[in-house]
């Protein structure tokens, strides 16, 4: 779905490279593509740099108004391809990088990544020792590398996510797009709650849709009611074995977090939506 | 070629030959990492770049595994793309070594010989290359500043047509950052030889496709067939082509040079420079009335198993000296030689000695001293023989 609205977004003049993720498996086995578009699989840590050498050719051929796109998981992204796409950022290469981030290693069958978020249950984060840590920030990550533009994007948000995309399409320069990607057997949740499940993040604070420009410039997109953590964690599966303690913890996460997004939002536009100052104290 | 007589005759380190051969050969993406002692093979093209004098893309990636892989990209995106390295980088790109064979990216990359650490070394030793022996790429071997320019120029003309990367191979310092004469060939005589890159399976918009797509075991054998039927199909074009060479720029190169072979009882086996060094001696034996000679290995992969069994059939003795080391086994040139010549009916004793590892001198009278010793050694054949070794 997230591929679909990706390319819905930036056309049919475009060529992806993928890394080794469920994207892998998803496009087809050889010598089957389910894509319109030119596809180069490679090797795990090397999406952004793949993407940088398509993108270098084609300049040198003159096809400059050729998009080129990465597509990786959170493994390859958060943690085995963080530093070829730290390489990519600091260079500011003309390349659109997607993380479609389902918080865990999938393909391999369901083994924590840095993506993964306090408390969720994974092959290597058994319920008796669940993730000890908070997920990785990849967008403040990415925003340091000043790059001209990092979006969150949801499946639960179409018109948001395919508008994004196009804007990105016009922007010269590195592009980086965090989506919050369910994946049913993870996450432990019916394949048809994934929208569902997607949605309650946003609802929650837990995965806000905004961007940052220029790696300073931070703008909220969607502005939610605010819901518990707890409505989002206690549809899936992964959080099932979690404390009253535990999910207090994560309300309290999410709540700081959002405070310092809103603060930056407001830093930048100079003032704050009507809508704001309702998710600052709602639960 | 009458348009030589427009070449003009420079002094070049090795590592500014191959900038200049990569220059010749109108490469278009350029993606590398710092490393001693490669660096300065990178720095000049990066000039060239920046002064417009080539037209090309330069990425200043993150590391060497970063470096190959964007060349990866580049080249299946259409582009004549090249990198340079060394030792550690060359480890480093391992995995994507074996990418871009398997995915036929005609990248040519320069490796100048380096000692793998710990403990740390910057100087010349082929281990480096040699253990990427198994991925795929073609191996040329350099003995001088001028071969490595050629190699360049040759490498893209062969890996062009068979779809397999090369790699060209010089030693550290002796050839890198030492000063030699060196003929640079008019632009034109260049494009003459080699044509642009046309990659007909690159990546296209007008039909789109995936390269490198999961195989299952009902069709990735073949994939690996292909690859190795491109390497010996790499074999002959390299021949044709090293012939062909000779047309355009007065040079002609083979898989191996024979040098005093013909009459030659003892032969000694080198690659790299230190066969300059072996040819120095050589002729002094021969003054003497010593009937020794050499043969020089330019060609690793594919290896090029009937011309070493041609060459050496019918020899009395052969001494292969590496300056490398396969650990728990023997030096990697003398193994491979032995496989060439198993069950050939006129197969010579070959023994193999280690030298020069890290760096350390091959001279005159160490070759002087192998040869003395090949003499008067008796099979069985020890797995090695350590030369210069302080122990």
């Amino acid at each position: 779905m997230a591929m679909r609205l990706a390319l819905k977004g930036l056309g049919n003049r475009v060529m992806a490279t993928i890394p080794a993720c469920c994207w892998t498996i998803i496009d087809g086995a050889w010598p089957n593509h389910a894509l319109k578009i030119p596809l180069m699989h490679t090797a795990f840590e090397t999406a952004a740099i793949a993407a940088s050498g398509i993108r270098a050719a084609l300049d040198v051929k003159g096809e400059e108004d050729v998009t080129v796109m990465a597509w990786a998981g959170d493994g390859g992204t958060f943690d085995i391809g963080l530093q070829a796409l730290s390489g990519a950022a600091e260079r500011n290469e003309n390349i659109i990088y997607v993380t479609y981030d389902n918080e865990a290693y999938m393909n391999t069958g369901i083994q924590r990544s840095s993506a993964t978020p306090y408390g969720a249950w994974t092959t290597t984060t058994p319920v008796k020792h669940p993730e000890s840590r908070p997920k990785k920030n990849i967008m403040e990550i990415m925003a340091a590398h000043r790059i001209p533009y990092a979006a969150t994007a949801t499946i639960a948000f179409p018109d948001d996510f395919v508008r994004k995309f196009r804007k990105a399409k016009d922007i010269v320069g590195m592009r980086f797009f965090h989506i919050l990607s369910p994946c049913p057997p993870g996450w432990k949740i019916p394949s048809d709650m994934s929208v569902k499940v997607a949605r309650m993040a946003v609802e929650t604070k837990v995965f806000p849709l905004y961007e940052i420009e220029d790696g300073e410039r931070v703008t909220i997109n969607y502005w939610p009611e605010g819901r518990p953590v707890r409505d989002y964690l206690m549809m899936q599966g992964r959080f099932k074995h979690l404390t009253d303690e535990q999910i207090e913890h994560i309300q309290q996460f999410v709540d700081h977090q959002w405070k310092r997004l809103v603060h930056l939002h407001e830093l930048t536009h100079g003032s704050l939506p009507e809508e704001a100052q309702a998710t600052l104290t709602s639960r | 070629m009458k348009l030589l007589e427009n070449s003009t005759y420079t002094v070049l380190k090795g590592n500014h030959a191959v900038s200049v051969g990569a220059k010749l050969a109108r490469v278009e993406v350029i993606s590398a990492y710092p490393i001693t002692p490669q660096t300065t093979i990178v720095e000049l093209l990066s000039e060239m770049v920046a002064s417009g004098e080539l037209r090309a893309r330069f990425i200043t990636v993150e590391s060497e595994h970063s470096a190959m892989a964007g060349c990866i990209g580049a080249s299946l995106a259409g582009a004549r793309a090249f990198t340079a390295t060394s030792a550690q980088g060359l480890a480093l790109m391992h995995e994507m070594l074996h990418w871009a064979a398997g995915a036929r990216a005609p990248i040519v990359m320069a490796n100048v010989n380096r000692a793998m650490a710990p403990p740390w070394s910057i100087w010349t030793e082929q281990t480096d290359s040699l253990s990427q022996r198994d991925t795929g790429w073609m191996q040329i071997y350099n003995e001088s500043n001028q071969e490595a320019l050629d190699s360049v120029i040759l490498a893209y003309k062969v890996a062009e047509q068979v779809r397999v990367p090369a790699m060209i191979v010089l030693d550290a310092f002796i050839l890198s950052h030492t000063s030699e004469p060196v003929e640079v060939y008019p632009q034109e005589v260049v494009d003459a030889y080699l044509p642009p890159y046309e990659n007909p399976n690159a990546l296209n918009l007008e039909h789109p496709h995936a390269i490198g797509s999961l195989a299952d075991p009902n069709v990735y054998m073949e994939f690996r067939y292909k690859l190795q039927k491109a390497h010996e199909e790499a074999l002959r074009v390299f021949k044709e082509e090293g012939q062909r060479f000779k047309e355009y720029f007065g040079r002609a190169y083979d898989t191996l040079e024979a040098f005093y072979l013909d009459d030659a009882d003892y032969v000694l086996v080198t690659a790299g420079s230190m066969t300059s060094t072996a040819k120095y001696t050589v002729a002094q034996l021969r003054e003497k009335g010593e009937k020794v000679g050499i043969l020089k290995i330019r060609l690793f992969r594919p290896f090029p198993f009937e011309d070493v069994r041609n060459a050496l059939r019918g020899r009395k003795k052969v001494a292969v000296i590496d300056r490398n080391i396969s650990f728990g086994h023997s030096g990697i040139f003398y193994s491979e030689i032995k496989s060439a010549l198993y069950r050939d009916s006129g197969a010579p004793p070959v023994f193999g000695y280690i030298a020069g590892l890290g760096g350390r001198d091959v001279r005159p009278n160490d070759i002087v001293e192998i040869y003395e010793d090949l003499k008067q050694r008796e099979e069985p054949a020890e797995p090695i023989l350590w030369k210069g070794v302080r122990v």
